[in-house]
């Protein structure tokens, strides 16, 4: 870097550690979204609260999550820690709800169908419940993928890397350039998991016009 | 012969006992006949219907298959010993015709070579050219065809009982007609035991060995096809004259 620009390998390396903290905070929503909104569709009496306080975890302001969670003990040793574990929060809602919304759109004669064919429970979720939502679940996982790419670039206020530091760099320098450099590639990257997630969703889609459900 | 499906005193309250569906329900199907239950919406006849496959558990009496009470049996063996067939909307969309006629096979871990040639064979015995139709999802088939592949679903597992559901409620004259003509043709080739629910009344006769007419939750007969085209029950009367409009609105047109 000579004072105004930077190297490509430095976009290259924030980049991947952007796609890091995105990736490791979206695989950790999955595991815990996906079965927790399932779970929901057997008890939809704890849907509302449930969904509730993924709602509350989403209205809090970026910044002031990852300060919240700097002071906390083996969490803020490490501020990638920091900044997965708030991605991760916020990524939670929208794999939450399209699940839940997903297999609870199913039409219920299939899943009547389903049962009365002798289906086990584990067969219906896999074979017919699960694919039937899979393209909705997919799409909550997009919606979620992108907005963490944006705000995994704030995660950099708490130190953790990714994109962000260029923009922080560039606010701080008054450097419209390095903020362009940061944003950019981030903006790309958004697109470009967005893209990808598409195809995904495309390739699940239950097949015919518009959705059976 | 002996009953394949009995119902003894059967009866049905939805939850909480709001509404009674089912009120002391007592006839026998027979190994191997049809019976068709007919009875206008509401009269509870998809409930009867589901008792026996313990969709809907009788809240009273017992529901007897083959001389056992289905109340103790294995909820999932129950069920893939039962074939079932619903209105045109039961086919799975992401599935294939293939697919979904071998489902039960599938679940029960038939290897994948022997369940796609029964599927195949069974979409032929319903008159549908595998090789064509096989690879087809419900949205490329008409109603008639999705039909056809529902009934080869339901006779995958090689059930002895048959549950069918108004399958031909949701088609247009012709294609019912067709379907109709199949049915009885591959009923009278493999011999199942069938109850079904309709509400057409020159199906049940084209069909049934026995009719039963259910209303209100309450059987109000149980006859052969000739003896209740005859009765002089008032509910049964009812029945046909109603259905029958349609000819008298058809000799006023032609005399018009």
């Amino acid at each position: 870097m000579n004072g105004f620009l930077v190297s490509g390998d430095e976009i290259a390396q924030l980049t991947l550690e952007h796609l890091w903290l995105t990736g490791a905070a979206m695989l950790a929503a999955t595991v815990i979204a996906v079965p927790v909104g399932v779970a929901l569709t057997r008890r939809p009496g704890w849907a509302k609260p449930v969904i509730g306080a993924a709602n509350i975890l989403q209205t809090i302001p970026s910044l002031a999550m990852f300060g919240f969670l700097l002071p906390v003990p083996w969490l803020g040793e490490r501020a990638a820690r920091v900044a997965i574990i708030a991605l991760t929060a916020y990524a939670l809602l929208p794999i939450l709800r399209n699940t839940y919304a997903g297999i609870r759109g199913i039409d219920p004669t299939l899943i009547e169908v389903a049962r009365a064919l002798g289906l086990t429970n584990t067969q219906r979720f896999f074979k017919v419940e699960l694919p039937l939502a899979a393209s909705f679940i997919l799409a909550g996982l997009r919606t979620a993928t992108v907005t963490c790419v944006g705000i995994a670039t704030i995660a950099a206020a708490v130190g953790a890397g990714g994109l962000g530091e260029l923009i922080f760099r560039g606010v701080a320098s008054v450097d419209n350039r390095l903020v362009l450099a940061g944003a950019i590639p981030a903006a790309l990257l958004a697109l470009v998991c967005d893209g990808a997630l598409g195809l995904v969703e495309r390739w699940v889609r239950v097949p015919g016009p518009g959705r059976a459900a | 012969m002996s009953a394949a499906i009995e119902f003894r005193n059967v009866g049905f309250w939805t939850a909480q006992r709001r509404r009674r569906l089912l009120d002391g329900i007592s006839f026998a199907v027979e190994e191997g006949t049809t019976t068709v239950v007919l009875g206008r919406s509401g009269s509870g006849k998809t409930t009867l219907l589901r008792t026996v496959n313990r969709v809907v558990q009788a809240t009273s009496g017992d529901v007897l298959l083959h001389g056992k009470n289905v109340r103790d049996a294995d909820l999932i063996r129950l069920r893939r010993g039962i074939g079932y067939v619903i209105q045109e909307t039961g086919l799975f969309p992401h599935m294939t015709a293939e697919r979904d006629v071998g489902l039960v096979l599938e679940a029960e871990g038939t290897p994948q070579k022997e369940r796609l040639l029964r599927s195949r064979e069974l979409l032929n015995a319903v008159g549908l050219e595998a090789r064509v139709f096989g690879s087809r999802y419900p949205h490329q088939l008409s109603g008639g065809q999705k039909q056809r592949v529902g009934l080869a679903r339901a006779l995958a597992a090689e059930p002895r009982v048959l549950l069918m559901d108004e399958p031909f409620g949701a088609l247009d004259p012709l294609t019912r007609a067709e379907m109709q003509d199949m049915l009885r043709d591959l009923l009278a080739r493999l011999r199942k035991t069938v109850l079904l629910v309709t509400h057409d009344l020159d199906e049940a006769l084209f069909l049934g060995d026995r009719i039963v007419l259910l209303s209100e939750g309450k059987l109000v007969a149980h006859l052969l096809p000739q003896e209740f085209m005859h009765s002089r029950q008032p509910e049964i009367e009812a029945y046909i004259r109603a259905f029958h409009r349609g000819e008298l609105s058809v000799a006023e047109v032609k005399r018009a």
